[in-house]
């Protein structure tokens, strides 16, 4: 037994520096409040070079007084930050590499911002820790990513630090948990600051886990980023969502489920009063869903469809009518959403019968990226969700259905399927020889391929072809046909020969329209239940109210 | 705007004229009139991302499967992907009975 092993000084270094930090900022500060004009002041004393700051870029809500501040201080006195950013959305949030401020990025998703990452990564201003999914980087944030400080946002706070994170909490929740338990410095940027809890809409974060509140200079910045216009739907797309409704989620009974964004998941969420209802299948499919809240859902919720919606983040316009479904959607006691990114990615990721999304790029393995030249596009939640996760243990009929054996100790298996067009809109096949993740990983050094979802993980991979039921192959072999028999006049649609689509078809292995049952005649807009946003609107009976770049009235 | 001709055997004259599609960015309208016996001559229009190469290899697909009934197409394209073209070509012969 050592005897002089421990003295008490290192066992609270970290609180310690904490308390040291917060002491300088006293003078700034009135309680837990900062003022507006002292917040780079207050930054400067509260970060310190080298720390891990964990920055709430989210989907559609961002701490952009934060950011835009802290990317505005003198990179002399404050350098080499580890940011860790969920999604990575605003330029200020690179400015802080190209400035010198920040050092290293972690980050899951990276839409907007894509293409300057590459950018940036190719002129070496920036080094990528990992592209992670969503639900892996809060992981990271409890074991060897936790942060020394969080930037994070919400709509209200009172005086004691008490958060209303509204329709839109989404990260904010685990970025702050791991920080505050283990003696990070907590910052909310709020748009309004009032007395004490009870003139707060409702406490979404107890004060006790919040360091300092700080009124921005104009409410933080929202993105309508799951929005899809009916009236951009076209015929390819309803065709598909015909595809799959007939072939994946009537043929599996998919009952419980995660749409991605994008128009080919839209057109299926516009075809369940219409199409999906003519088949009889009301009851008995899309009863539960993992999803953000998608104004082209408002039909099939109006029309009885769906027992219940656990969503991600708020989607801006929605909050009038999700206040007026309580039965439908999570709602706090005053009647507002409440969203939790974490809860909602753990829930799409193991109790959910089906991920259906979309990809940039599959290779003939099926192995898909959204990664590709010179854009560094993250992968999101695709991933998480995007995956047969192994810990699941309560069977439901479509996770049964997939099992291909009569052994009792086999396996059920989660329903993951590609849905995508055989070429992208810019003429690019999406179907290619080799991913350019491939590439990528050679040329920024990248210990392996950036992949979003492998091909063992995909289940189904639907294109306007047809679809090919993958999770019956019995070889890679056999898997590769099946992608082959559906790819069309891509490089590796073009291996494929006539004689094996018949045999493919005759086994089952894969199913073109006609043998599940639709005309293609019959793939046309007059299907939808709305073919504008107007006609959300009346669906909601006004209580959808869309952001003005989606009103044409 | 390119222009491209391709020839296919073929059986008896399609029994009907057939307009399917449209001329609009990203789609493509297909007009079918029935031709004389054992020859089907196809002309493309189109402006966009599709080879003639690929065109060819489209149509080659169309008509893989053996001779159609014989007819003049006529295919005007804005831009259109090789999934959009296929699913009208495919609406074409739904509609000509093939």
């Amino acid at each position: 037994m050592p005897s002089q092993a421990s003295t008490p000084l290192h066992w609270s270094e970290r609180r310690r520096e904490k308390r040291r930090r917060l002491d300088l900022v006293n003078t700034l500060a009135d309680g837990c409040i900062l003022p507006t004009k002292q917040l780079a002041a207050a930054l400067e004393i509260l970060i310190a070079p080298g720390d891990r700051v964990v920055l709430e870029g989210n989907n559609q809500k961002q701490a952009d007084f934060l950011s835009r501040t802290l990317a505005q201080l003198n990179p002399a006195r404050l350098h080499d930050l580890h940011m860790i950013i969920p999604s990575v959305s605003r330029a200020e949030h690179l400015d802080l590499f190209e400035r010198g401020i920040a050092r290293k990025l972690d980050f899951s998703f990276s839409g907007p911002q894509s293409l300057r990452i590459g950018q940036l990564l190719a002129d070496g201003c920036l080094e990528i820790g990992a592209i992670h999914t969503y639900i892996e980087l809060y992981a990271r944030l409890f074991v060897d990513l936790t942060p020394n400080v969080a930037l994070v946002a919400a709509y209200q706070a009172d005086r004691h630090g008490n958060l209303y994170t509204g329709p839109s909490t989404e990260d904010t929740p685990a970025l702050i948990e791991a920080t505050a338990f283990r003696d990070g410095i907590v910052i909310a940027q709020v748009n309004d600051i009032v007395d004490d809890a009870s003139c707060l809409t409702r406490v979404d974060i107890p004060g006790d886990w919040v360091d300092f509140v700080v009124k921005a200079d104009r409410p933080f910045f929202i993105e309508p980023l799951f929005t899809r216009d009916p009236r951009q739907i076209k015929p390819i797309q309803i065709l598909m969502a015909m595809m799959a409704i007939r072939g994946i989620y009537e043929r599996h009974q998919v009952q419980s489920l995660n749409h991605g964004l994008g128009f080919n998941t839209a057109a299926i969420e516009l075809l369940l009063p219409t199409y999906a209802a003519s088949l009889g299948l009301q009851g008995k499919i899309c009863r539960h869903w993992t999803l953000n809240p998608h104004p082209t859902l408002i039909p099939a919720i109006e029309s009885g469809w769906v027992q219940s919606v656990h969503c991600f983040g708020g989607e801006l316009g929605m909050e009038g009518y999700i206040a007026a479904r309580p039965d439908v959607f999570f709602t706090g006691k005053d009647g507002s959403l409440r969203s939790n990114r974490a809860y909602c990615q753990m829930a799409g990721q193991y109790a959910v019968d089906m991920f259906i999304g979309s990809t940039l790029q599959m290779d003939g393995d099926g192995h898909s990226s959204t990664v590709t030249l010179g854009r560094l596009s993250g992968f999101g939640g695709a991933p998480n969700m995007g995956h047969d996760p192994h810990g699941r243990r309560h069977a439901s009929p479509a996770w049964l259905d997939l099992i291909t054996t009569d052994n009792l100790l086999s396996r059920g298996r989660k329903l993951v399927v590609q849905m995508v067009e055989t070429f992208q809109g810019n003429g690019q096949p999406t179907l290619v020889e080799t991913l350019d993740a491939v590439e990528v990983a050679r040329t920024t050094g990248m210990p392996l391929a950036p992949v979003m979802i492998y091909g063992d993980d995909i289940s189904h991979l639907l294109t306007e072809e047809g679809i090919a039921y993958l999770y019956k192959a019995q070889s890679l072999e056999q898997r590769r046909q099946q992608i082959a028999a559906v790819a069309g006049i891509t490089p590796i649609g073009l291996r494929h020969d006539a004689a094996s689509t018949a045999r493919l078809r005759r086994d089952g292995l894969i199913a073109l329209p006609e043998d599940l049952g639709i005309r293609r005649h019959d793939a046309s807009r007059k299907l939808l239940a709305a073919k504008s946003m107007a006609e959300l609107v009346s669906w909601s009976d006004g209580l959808y109210q869309p952001p003005a770049r989606f009103r044409s009235w | 705007m390119e222009t491209l001709h391709l020839e296919y055997p073929a059986t008896a004259p399609a029994r009907q004229r057939v307009l399917v599609g449209v001329v609009a960015s990203g789609d493509l309208e297909i007009l079918i009139e029935p031709a004389t016996a054992g020859r089907t001559q196809i002309t493309i229009h189109a402006t966009g991302s599709l080879s003639p190469d690929l065109w060819r290899k489209q149509l080659d697909r169309l008509f893989a499967h053996g001779a159609a009934a014989a007819m003049h197409m006529e295919i005007n394209a804005f831009g259109a992907t090789p999934g959009v073209i296929s699913l009208r070509l495919a609406q074409a012969m739904e509609e000509v009975g093939t």
